[in-house]
């Protein structure tokens, strides 16, 4: 294959993606758009394979197959609630073919015109290398967090911002090293380092930023693919791996925004300063059973429902949707709430609603809904917490305080859907919980609506 | 200090200012209360009932006006009860200050204090002393009522072994607090309710009634927030569709609720003779704006008329009155909150505070002046107490913050793109053009990644993570430049890239497939 016919396979493959990116603006473009990608991404690889310095071996075309039916294992297996971890274990892969590249090339021989190419060369080596290993470990500690196997609260170490400067300016020392030809040796320490840096950068993220910290991954893969592709001089890396590293920057910076947060802080770990004593609550919280909930239910002529993770969990999304078919059967309006940050993914709540076919036009954003909660009959809230709390609008001194939450606590009624009385997963007292029209639903969420099911025909 | 109820001077009007149950909760203010003999009988309190609830009955509206200290009624008052009032008495009731000027001078003369409810204004902190607001619901609600009892159908369709009956059909126009009532009621009576306003932001609250709202295609559709609330008078052209959308459904009703008032106007004509003959013979009209002149100019006021083709038009203008305990509970109420806000001390001392937004927009004459019309309110009074709703700018102060928001991410721009443009040329300085070539994709590739990012709906970001994440597989194709090398280190661990990449491509294609197929409409 010429250079000029390969190019402009490159460039069409380019042109695809960046259709594919464009067409998730709606849903029902969307699903043309993921066969842009499918196909931009056919083209890059036989063009690829079509060039003369690749020869298409058995073992190539074994890596292919064996990665193609793994992949296509991995995502018919995984459950719509489990798509958090999946996605941040498919990152991890990318990061660590990223490190495997510029090893490679690192062992392989290359000559240099001039001084500053080689220069430029090492450099390219070396960030390829560096953000590839951040993002393999950091989506591997993301992985696991998400996954429940490694604990969801913020690891902080003493000094945790020196340890992390440290790391970094280990690596930039290494780097200097390496290109006064001290020797492969600094590139594998730096490899280590980094490895290290992504462990800890994300160990040191409690689990109520974890979707942020998905998305930055994301982004850092991004930028992984794009060193790469500096470092092999191909046009085509460079322009998808900018493309990725930018969506996922924009991402994580339209979530930190939701939340309130300064992205540095979020990203450097723990939650932002906050002086003071937490507000003291007072009141109890009130329990409520199927009977109340049901005759609530069939008093009400408006329901919002606000899910959370804990529906998620609970896998509760079917009864839920059923739920909602009953009610709109009956005449009731019923509308979905959805907190930017709900669940551990953004938009992670609206797919798991998709899928127990809850229809989008009544899935609603919180700045779509947030006035219409005080004209709003019952609130049910199921397995949410942080983005219902009152505190973050009424209590400065809150960890969370300033976060756009939705504002629940309005309407007539709000029966919370919970397990237990436990703080839950940021570990931050709800005062939502303790107020007069709040009732507390007790119980695991799928087998509490179940119940509510059975009540209401 | 002392308050007390006259009885209500002016013919079949029969209401009263005070009822015992107000005067309990006036008494715990710290006052004496007085009343009328006879002054509540029409709204079924007894004398004996005000007795027994500590009011002091006194014989004649002359003695009760000499025996205290604020008097409260509910119409205005007539040239006779002014001429009562003493120097520093207070009245409070309806007054009719924009066309009673005649009265306000004697008022003044009196050196009274007069606070007429009509005025209290339209804060959320007011709303319990808004009188207005309180009759206009008994208003609706009666004239749903009074019109069932001229209309010789059900309202609610039923299918009886003698016979189907139709729904009536009822429109109601105006969704003001008394076009809301009636709308609630003749739903809950089973009737079709449709109703239309001109200013559209109502609909909402119309469907919430659970009628139909009568949408009218329009472009300039006022906004109802810039006048307080209330309907401004509209443009010959959207009167013009208005009446068309009534010709068209004239014959369709079976009862009309016209409700249309504009602050201190004559009432709009919707209704007209055209549409009146339009409609079915038996139907009703129940012009509720008869008392500005009637929104049907067929309509007398406090007359029903029944015209040629069998249309009954009904004027009344006394609901409320016809309503007269429920009425004067609520009015009663409405005077007593008034009261509480005029007593900050609860201690029976009335303090007449004309700092105070709502005593201050009342007041109509104070201290031997006219003090009507009131000054607009003070906009931070509003904001700090009536909920946290910010006062609506005006179109000039949000331009101008717009263009400062605009002047000043103009600046940032500048100076992004000054250190951004300082950047590459240091590197351009440096930097091999092989790799300048490069560099330069890689800009504009961001720059793409962020211009098509922004406009991805939220709720696909789960996908779009998917979809990139697939994307970013193209590592892949790095991998595959590497596995033909000589060293076989190298060659394994190109291998091992190409096979982890391509998980990740078949796997986060395949994701975000299964995720998609699931949005669906409804």
């Amino acid at each position: 294959m010429t250079i000029g016919l390969q190019t402009a396979a490159y460039i069409s493959a380019t042109v695809l993606f960046i259709l594919a990116l464009g067409g998730l603006s709606n849903q029902e473009k969307a699903k043309r758009a993921v066969w842009f990608g499918i196909i931009g991404m056919a083209i890059a690889v036989v063009a690829t394979i079509a060039e003369p310095s690749v020869t298409l071996s058995s073992m190539l075309i074994g890596a292919i197959v064996v990665g193609a039916v793994i992949g296509v294992i991995v995502a018919n297996r995984v459950e719509m609630t489990g798509m958090p971890q999946l996605v941040a274990a498919l990152h991890s892969f990318v990061g660590l073919a990223a490190v495997f590249i510029g090893i490679n090339s690192d062992m392989s021989t290359h000559d240099f015109a001039s001084n500053a190419e080689r220069v430029i060369h090492e450099v390219e080596i070396f960030l390829g290398v560096f953000i590839g290993a951040v993002t393999f470990t950091g989506s591997i500690i993301a992985y696991g967090k998400l996954a429940g196997k490694i604990g969801g609260k913020a690891l902080i170490l003493p000094g945790r911002h020196l340890l992390n400067l440290a790391m970094v300016s280990g690596s930039f020392v290494l780097l200097l090293m390496y290109m006064n030809h001290a020797g492969s040796w600094t590139l594998y320490a730096m490899t280590v380092l980094a490895l290290l840096l992504g462990v800890h950068l994300v160990m040191a993220i409690g689990g109520a930023d974890m979707p942020v910290v998905v998305s930055m991954l994301n982004s850092y893969s991004g930028w992984a693919a794009a060193a790469t592709g500096f470092l092999l001089g191909n046009d085509l890396l460079i322009v998808t791996g900018a493309l990725v590293g930018s969506s996922g920057a924009i991402l994580s910076y339209i979530m930190c925004k939701a939340m309130n947060r300064q992205f540095l802080s979020v990203i450097l770990g723990g939650w932002g300063d906050a002086t003071g004593p937490a507000m003291e609550i007072e009141g109890e919280q009130i329990a409520i059973d199927v009977d109340g909930v049901a005759s609530a239910l069939d008093d009400a002529d408006s329901v919002i429902i606000v899910p959370g993770y804990g529906m998620a969990v609970a896998q509760a999304q079917q009864s839920v949707s059923e739920l909602t078919r009953r009610l709109r059967a009956k005449g009731k309006e019923v509308r979905f709430a959805i907190h930017p940050v709900a669940g551990r993914l953004p938009g992670h709540m609206n797919v798991l609603l998709a899928e127990a076919k809850v229809p989008y036009d009544i899935v609603l954003e919180m700045d779509e809904i947030n006035e219409d909660f005080a004209s709003t009959d019952v609130v049910i809230v199921i397995g949410s917490n942080d983005i219902v709390n009152p505190a973050a609008q009424e209590d400065p001194n809150s960890p969370i305080a300033g976060m756009p939450v939705l504002e629940v606590w309005n309407a007539k009624q709000v029966i919370v859907s919970k397990r237990g009385q436990g703080t839950g997963y940021s570990g931050i007292e709800n005062p939502l919980f303790y107020k007069e029209n709040t009732r507390m639903f007790y119980g695991d969420a799928k087998s509490s609506l179940d119940q509510l099911l059975s009540q209401i025909n | 200090m002392r308050i007390g109820s006259p009885k209500e001077v002016m013919p079949g009007e029969a209401r009263v200012a005070m009822t015992p149950d107000s005067a309990a909760q006036l008494q715990k203010l710290g006052y004496e209360c007085f009343i009328e003999s006879g002054a509540g009988q029409l709204a079924r309190f007894s004398d004996a009932d005000y007795e027994s609830a500590g009011v002091t009955v006194v014989d004649s509206a002359d003695a009760l006006f000499e025996a205290v200290d604020v008097v409260a009624k509910v119409r205005p008052p007539v040239e006779d009860e002014i001429k009562r009032l003493k120097k520093g008495q207070t009245l409070i009731g309806f007054f009719d200050p924009a066309g009673n000027g005649e009265l306000l001078e004697l008022a003044k003369s009196r050196e009274a204090n007069v606070i007429a409810m009509e005025m209290v204004p339209r804060i959320s902190r007011a709303q319990k002393m808004d009188a207005l607001s309180s009759m206009a619901n008994i208003a609706g609600y009666r004239a749903v009522i009074e019109a069932g009892n001229n209309f010789g159908r059900f309202f609610t369709g039923q299918v009886t072994a003698a016979g189907k009956v139709p729904p009536a059909k009822v429109l109601v126009v105006g969704a003001g607090v008394a076009g809301l009532a009636a709308i609630g009621t003749a739903q809950s009576l089973g009737a079709i309710v449709r109703a239309f306003d001109v200013r559209p932001e109502v609909a909402e609250q119309i469907e919430s009634m659970g009628a139909e709202f009568l949408f009218l295609d329009f472009e300039d559709n006022q906004d109802g927030a810039a006048t307080g609330g209330y309907a401004a008078p509209s443009s010959p052209e959207f009167r013009e569709k208005q009446l068309a959308l009534f010709l068209e459904q004239a014959p369709e009703v079976d009862i009309v609720i016209t409700t249309a008032l504009i602050p201190n106007r004559e009432a709009p004509e919707l209704w007209t003779k055209e549409m009146v003959a339009a409609m079915k013979p038996g139907s009703v009209i129940m012009d509720l704006a008869a008392e500005k002149g009637g929104n049907c100019k067929l309509t007398v006021a406090d007359e029903k008329v029944v015209t040629d083709n069998g249309v009954t038009i009904i004027g009344y203008t006394d609901f409320p009155s016809r309503m007269a305990a429920q009425s004067s509970t609520l009015y009663a109420t409405n005077i007593r909150h008034m009261m509480t806000d005029l007593t900050p001390e609860k201690d029976g001392q009335l303090v007449h505070n004309m700092e105070d937004d709502v005593i201050r927009s009342s007041t109509v004459t104070f201290e031997g002046e006219i003090t009507y019309p009131p000054p607009p309110l003070k906009v931070q009074a509003i904001a700090s107490k009536a909920a946290p709703k910010q006062p609506e700018k005006t179109p000039e102060e949000k331009a101008a913050e717009e263009a400062a928001a605009m002047a000043k991410s103009g600046r940032q721009q500048t100076q992004l793109l000054i250190v951004g443009a300082a950047l590459m040329g240091l590197i351009g300085l440096y930097a091999p053009t092989a790799f300048m070539q490069h560099f330069i994709v890689f800009v504009l590739a961001v720059f793409v990644g962020f211009q098509v990012i922004w406009g991805v709906a939220h709720s696909l970001h789960t996908p779009l993570m998917a979809v990139t994440n697939a994307i970013s597989g193209i590592i892949i194709v790095g991998a595959l430049l590497q596995v033909d090398s000589d060293i076989p280190i190298v060659s394994i661990l190109a291998g091992i890239s190409v096979l982890i990449a391509t998980i990740n491509i078949v796997g986060g294609f395949m994701v975000t497939r299964r995720m998609l197929q699931m949005f669906k409409k409804s």
